[in-house]
């Protein structure tokens, strides 16, 4: 029996439960969500227990003996102290892993990439060998011409630029996302790396994170930004630094062939 | 029934007509959209096949119908219109007129809305927030045109109407009480009433002024919300460097605010009703009027939490969480007052109670997922999953219909001389609260497992969600049943109406003004709720008894 309510759970967990957590900081958020949700259950278990008490007892006390007035009080007030600890508690343990997640920039060495989002699609900018993003123009966006993101051809830093519609990073090493939206709000979600923010247009937005297992995960847009809303979606890909280099390797040398014969000499 | 009145318990009457209306509309919306979840691929009768945008549509439409024309409107000048002037001891509202005016203009903004599905293309799809520069450029998407312009012109009207009626309301409150009638006096309804029209002239001029500037965004060449260079369809539309930002900060600013004008009546109403059907004073009465100001306060204070992962500044997240995690206090402290009143048995259980009940279960429910969504660590996961879905349509949905269907059984003699139907009440009551504890506790696991709003299927290019599609089945069916047990409602209704109990004077031994036998003709001498505890007999003291009086 007992095995049964375990795979029951498993079941529960693996469908009706957050995916599965593959980023440094999620297991901090998991933990958080854990206690939350044990203590919120808590509350709303003990006060329908009373709830239920409530209306199925019958007698009705008389007005007389109300002693006990001061001690309900004090009651009253342990109860109401004991709840007030509790969502100061969780006020302060969540603020200090927003501090943590937020308020701090990535470290020096943490990857660059762009996520830029439009009407329906995700696209992943990686800065190139010279480790710059290229200048971009909204007036130069053209999809059909293989420039969906409006790389400034004059720009030899957009040269090296490349773009791509899967987002491939590196386990263990810490990415920094350079959030944008051409069009309207958009919103980044990547559930397995428990991690949401808007593409806001006009804005460039930077959220960090380290992707820790390898796998494919999806990425969703969240924010409502038109008839294709729902199928606005894109993968994470997330494998080993070796395969990686290989990736990118592979990406750059192809982006050299097709930019080298436009891209103005560098003196 | 005189159409054109200025009557006030009159346009209680139409204010609640016109949410029945907007509430039928707004449930077969959702249906629609919980059947089309489920099974995307099968068409409707009808309807047909629903593309992605008629999707979008409907959840726009039933989100604005339900949290404009259901939640604001019934609660407040619906329920303040039927029994706010006697509950005071005033002859009528301080402005009738404008009572008028206002209702009257709620049916244009109504009917205007209701346009938006039948002109070319349909109604908007942004969701009832309406970020732009979805909602800026016509460009963006279907609906996002003429839909749009006539969604922003109805809930202009909207805030109008709102605004006139909340300055009606508080005139009515500050300066026709009858004499005697002191603050402390006053029904726990009262003070709501109070609290949410200051709230509706603060926050609704807000969105009026944000609804003022997108028109002038879409149509006189302004760019208070397009940002400069923004390109829609392949074409630049930015003409100056407006922030989508602005928006977010103005319709939230309204946005919270007007949560509690959709449930504080509920519980100022719930107050009353435990009193009287545990016949029973408010212990505490002051703590919880003072209770539901700093609610008010503070929902005025905390519109930043729906924006964590908006690009706002961190630093103002941590800001708006701690504001938001203190609204639970004064929450907890009202809920802890019901449930101390509700200890010590006896209760009775007629229907208006139970759904008084119901209420105060819901609103525990969602208002504990509340400290959750309020810590920015875990929002950004939850924000705008299911989760999030889940919480507002516990605790202000059903928690505020709960509490709009306690005040309709309770106050339907005053509407029709009648009461409803006992035993249909009852059933009512527990298909309804069946049928929305399945419909709504299990979208939290949905949202647990990360499925977005607003996607019309589950299925996508990267993501399938097949884990969740028997628990989405579960949702839709139990949507369906709920749908169907108000069907039980309407037939109490204008059965009832026409044919039902006729009320004795007094039904529920009430001891608030709205039950006096003729207008009080003296001076107010007693407190709202002097309901005393006795063997086998009814001991209360109404209000329009003078304090001379032998108990």
């Amino acid at each position: 029996m007992p095995a049964v309510l375990l795979e029951a759970l498993c079941i529960a967990q693996s469908h009706l439960w957050m995916p599965p957590d593959a980023s440094l900081h999620g297991l901090a958020v998991d933990r958080l969500m854990r206690w939350n949700l044990i203590a919120i259950c808590i509350c709303f278990l003990v006060a329908h227990v009373w709830l239920i008490l409530a209306v199925v007892r019958k007698k009705q006390r008389l007005k007389v003996q109300d002693n006990r007035g001061p001690r309900r009080q004090l009651l009253a007030a342990g109860v109401i102290a004991a709840l007030c600890a509790m969502y100061l508690w969780m006020a302060v343990t969540a603020q200090h892993l927003w501090a943590q997640n937020r308020y701090a920039g990535p470290s020096l060495e943490a990857m660059q990439v762009e996520v830029v989002g439009e009407q329906f699609q995700w696209y992943f900018r990686y800065p190139g060998s010279d480790a710059t993003f290229g200048s971009t123009r909204p007036a130069l966006v053209n999809a059909a011409e293989g420039n969906p993101l409006g790389l400034n051809p004059r720009d030899p830093r957009s040269a090296d630029d490349i773009v791509s519609s899967v987002l491939v990073l590196p386990a263990g090493r810490e990415v920094d996302l350079r959030l944008r939206s051409l069009d309207v709000i958009h919103g980044l979600f990547i559930p397995s790396m428990r991690l949401k923010e808007n593409a806001v247009p006009g804005l460039v937005l930077h959220v960090h994170f380290t992707p820790t297992t390898p796998g494919t995960y999806p990425i969703l847009c969240s924010q409502v930004c038109g008839l294709g809303h729902a199928r606005m979606q894109a993968i994470l890909s997330v494998v080993s630094p070796a395969e990686f280099e290989a990736w990118l390797a592979a990406r750059e040398r192809a982006r050299a062939k097709e930019s080298g014969p436009t891209e103005p000499t560098a003196p | 029934m005189k159409l054109f009145t200025t009557q006030h318990r009159r346009l209680g009457v139409l204010y609640l007509l016109l949410s029945l209306a907007a509430v039928a509309i707004g449930t077969l919306l959702s249906l629609v959209m919980r059947i089309h979840r489920v099974w995307p691929d099968t068409p409707l009768p009808i309807i047909g096949l629903l593309k992605p945008e008629d999707y979008l549509a409907l959840v726009t439409m039933h989100g604005t119908l339900m949290i404009f024309f259901v939640l604001t409107i019934a609660p407040q000048i619906g329920f303040a219109s039927l029994v706010l002037p006697e509950q005071i001891g005033a002859r009528s509202m301080a402005f009738p007129r404008l009572n008028a005016a206002a209702f009257w203009i709620a049916v244009t903004a109504l009917l205007v809305l209701l346009t938006a599905f039948f002109v070319p293309k349909g109604a908007p799809i942004g969701g009832w927030t309406s970020y732009p520069p979805l909602s800026a450029i016509p460009a963006a998407g279907p609906g996002e045109g003429a839909g749009m312009d006539f969604w922003l012109v109805s809930i202009g009207l909207f805030c109008l109407s709102s605004w006139l009626a909340a300055v009606n309301i508080l005139a009515t409150i500050l300066g026709e009480r009858r004499a005697g009638m002191t603050w402390s006096r006053l029904p726990m309804t009262v003070w709501a009433w109070l609290v949410t029209s200051i709230l509706t002239l603060l926050a609704f001029a807000v969105l009026l002024a944000a609804i003022v500037l997108l028109i002038s965004d879409r149509h006189f060449g302004s760019s208070f919300f397009v940002p400069a260079g923004d390109l829609i369809n392949g074409r630049i539309v930015g003409r100056g460097d407006g922030s989508p930002l602005l928006w977010l900060h103005l319709f939230w600013f309204f946005g919270h605010p007007e949560v509690y004008i959709a449930v504080l009546p509920g519980m100022g109403l719930a107050t009353s009703l435990f009193a009287n059907f545990g016949r029973r004073r408010v212990r505490g009465y002051p703590v919880m009027a003072a209770m539901l100001i700093a609610i008010g306060f503070l929902g005025l204070i905390v519109w930043g939490h729906h924006m964590f992962v908006s690009g706002m500044n961190p630093y103002a997240g941590t800001a708006f969480a701690l504001t938001t995690m203190a609204i639970a206090v004064p929450s907890t402290v009202e809920v802890l007052g019901w449930l101390t009143m509700l200890w010590g048995g006896g209760l009775r259980f007629p229907t208006p109670m139970l759904f008084a009940l119901g209420f105060l279960s819901f609103f525990i429910a969602g208002g504990l997922t509340g400290p959750i969504l309020a810590q920015p660590a875990l929002d950004s996961y939850l924000h705008n999953t299911f989760f999030v879905v889940a919480h507002f349509h516990m605790v202000m949905a059903m928690a505020g219909t709960f509490s709009l269907f306690a005040g309709i059984y309770y106050w339907f003699p005053l509407m029709t001389g009648r009461l409803m139907n006992e035993t249909l009440g009852k059933l009512h009551f527990w298909l309804s609260i069946i049928g929305a504890w399945g419909t709504f506790f299990p979208m939290h696991f949905s949202g647990l497992a990360g499925e977005p709003r607003h996607y019309d299927r589950l299925t996508g290019p990267a993501t399938s969600f097949s884990g969740i599609i028997a628990n989405e089945r579960g949702i839709t069916s139990a949507a369906l049943f709920l749908a169907a047990a108000q069907l039980i409602f309407l037939w109490n209704i204008f059965r009832s109406a026409r044919r039902g109990r006729p009320a004795p004077p007094n039904p529920w031994q009430a001891t608030t003004l709205e039950w006096a036998p003729e207008p009080p003709t003296r001076r107010i001498e007693r407190g709202p709720y002097e309901y005393e505890i006795a063997v086998n007999e009814m001991i209360f003291t109404p209000q329009w008894e003078s304090a001379s009086k032998q108990e």
